[in-house]
């Protein structure tokens, strides 16, 4: 571990982030339309768990924010492909491991704080969290982030163009994002679909987040931490090997 | 080993099919400074990303400060300083971030890293710019802010792949004049690829690489007594002859290209 180097890369991510303003008003943007357009619309066709639809799709969108967020992050990497910058990294004497980690945790606090965003429409929409369940919230947002931005960084280091990665990503996310038990209750769902949602890490993301807001959750709490660490580590060695290859 | 920095034996590299480099052998002494000439394609790009780790030969060995590019590649990082033919800087960052982030991968500890940054940003006459972001540069400055990065943590082997080129020529001479100054003072070794024959005739040492093979290799001296002619320039145009090569098959094209198919095919 190189601590120089993580710290080096996550603070080089989190400068060039914060300079770039239009990024975000996006993710302002973006939960605000959520749970006015689908929370209003839908919100007399649903009534799930006993609560408005607008309250079980809020955790939901935390979750969106996340993955969101994360995803656009590991967009760096390609970048700095591009514009050279990644060379400068690749031949400085820091291990690999110490690369893939900053990229994993300047992305997960990038995210964090957008999620934390979405945190900020709580009260608007009558959800009371207590201050326990809001503090254990943040390490679960981070958990999520960062199982979110190790995937992205998968899928970033094998791309090599801006474009295949916008196209990646859609598919990536999009179907992440809609079969994770966001939007409806993944309860008495046709098998194929139902395997989906059971494959996906964001699903018991959102179980926990739900978990933890509302109060009704899917899976055993261990299922959810277990799925979302194991998948974290398995991702970040998959990075970790890209990064390594030398051709 | 103790006098020699770099040392390269049969060294290949091909890309499917196309042979960049294919089959070389030279040494370079500790404080030498020497030139890699070829026309463009030759390999001279590949041979460098080869010694400063990027890339792994297809066959042959190369050492660099006593350590093995393909085995013990940490050892060589710490060993060399590379300025880049393409720009490698974050132009979102300001001069001074650049600096410090590479002060940082570099594991200079933070009072000895302001003050080398100072140091360098005196050096290439960019300290008052110190605090502008990198993309409100001209090339120059640029160019200059790269050199000023590669030596900032004081390597013992300098990799310049075509270090001054698109300068004017008083950004030139002011940055030739600082790397001579300062190979001399530190002893570094100094591994140069250009295109101007005018830095080749400075260096101790130069090879004229085409087609990925060493066509020779001596000191401008002897090279130009030897071809019995008067400067280098007409010793390179008699070695590789006066075609004009092709740009499109350009080696970091050609690197891009095999790279990207090579990420396609997986």
């Amino acid at each position: 571990m190189d601590f120089d180097a993580i710290w080096m890369i996550w603070l080089r991510d989190l400068i060039r982030h914060f300079r770039d303003k239009i990024r975000l008003l996006g993710s302002i943007t973006r939960p605000v339309l959520w749970l006015l357009i689908m929370g209003t619309g839908l919100r007399s066709a649903f009534n799930v768990h006993g609560i408005s639809y607008t309250q079980f799709i809020f955790p939901g969108i935390i979750a969106m924010n996340l993955i969101f967020a994360a995803m656009i992050s590991t967009i760096s990497i390609i970048w700095d492909r591009e514009f050279g910058f990644l060379r400068e990294i690749l031949v400085a004497p820091i291990p690999r491991s110490s690369i893939v980690l900053g990229k994993a945790l300047s992305g997960s606090t990038v995210a964090f704080i957008e999620g934390l965003f979405v945190l900020a429409f709580a009260p608007f929409i009558k959800i009371n969290i207590p201050l326990i369940h809001l503090l254990l919230l943040l390490p679960l947002m981070f958990l999520i982030a960062f199982v979110c931005t190790s995937l992205g960084i998968v899928i970033a280091a094998r791309m090599t163009s801006f474009e295949g990665f916008g196209v990646i990503s859609n598919f990536v996310i999009m179907p992440m994002f809609f079969l994770s038990g966001a939007m409806f209750p993944i309860d008495n769902l046709p098998h194929w679909i139902s395997f989906i949602i059971r494959v996906n890490p964001l699903t018991y993301g959102v179980d926990l987040l739900r978990w933890d807001t509302l109060g009704i959750r899917t899976f055993a709490l261990y299922i959810d931490f277990l799925f979302l660490i194991i998948f974290s580590f398995i991702m970040l060695g998959i990075g970790v090997l890209e990064f390594s290859k030398r051709s | 080993m103790n006098g020699i920095a770099i040392s390269v034996k049969n060294l290949s590299k091909h890309f499917g099919p196309v042979r960049a480099v294919d089959g070389i052998s030279f040494e370079i002494n500790k404080a030498e400074l020497f030139g890699f000439l070829g026309p463009n394609g030759a390999g001279k790009t590949t041979t460098i990303n080869i010694l400063c780790t990027l890339l792994i030969p297809t066959s042959g060995e190369a050492m660099v400060n006593g350590f093995n590019v393909v085995t013990n590649p940490t050892e060589v990082r710490k060993s060399i300083g590379i300025i880049f033919q393409d720009p490698s800087l974050d132009e979102r960052l300001s001069a001074y971030e650049n600096l410090n982030f590479h002060g940082m991968i570099y594991h200079l500890p933070s009072k000895i890293r302001k003050a080398r940054i100072e140091e360098v940003l005196n050096m290439v006459g960019l300290y008052p710019k110190k605090d502008y972001v990198v993309r409100t540069f001209s090339g120059g400055m640029k160019r200059r802010l790269e050199i000023a990065r590669g030596l900032m943590h004081s390597p013992k082997i300098l990799f310049l792949d075509e270090p001054t080129i698109g300068l004017d020529p008083q950004t030139r001479q002011y940055i030739w004049d600082y790397i001579l100054n300062l190979a001399q003072r530190q002893s570094i070794t100094v591994f140069l690829t250009t295109h101007y024959m005018d830095e080749a005739e400075i260096c101790q040492r130069v090879g004229i690489i085409d087609h990925g093979k060493i066509v020779d290799l001596d000191t401008p001296a002897v090279l130009k007594n030897k071809y019995n002619v008067v400067s280098l320039n007409e010793v390179f145009l008699q070695v590789t002859g006066r075609d004009i090569r092709e740009e499109g098959s350009d080696e970091k094209e050609r690197l891009g290209q095999f790279l990207r198919a090579r990420n396609k095919l997986r």
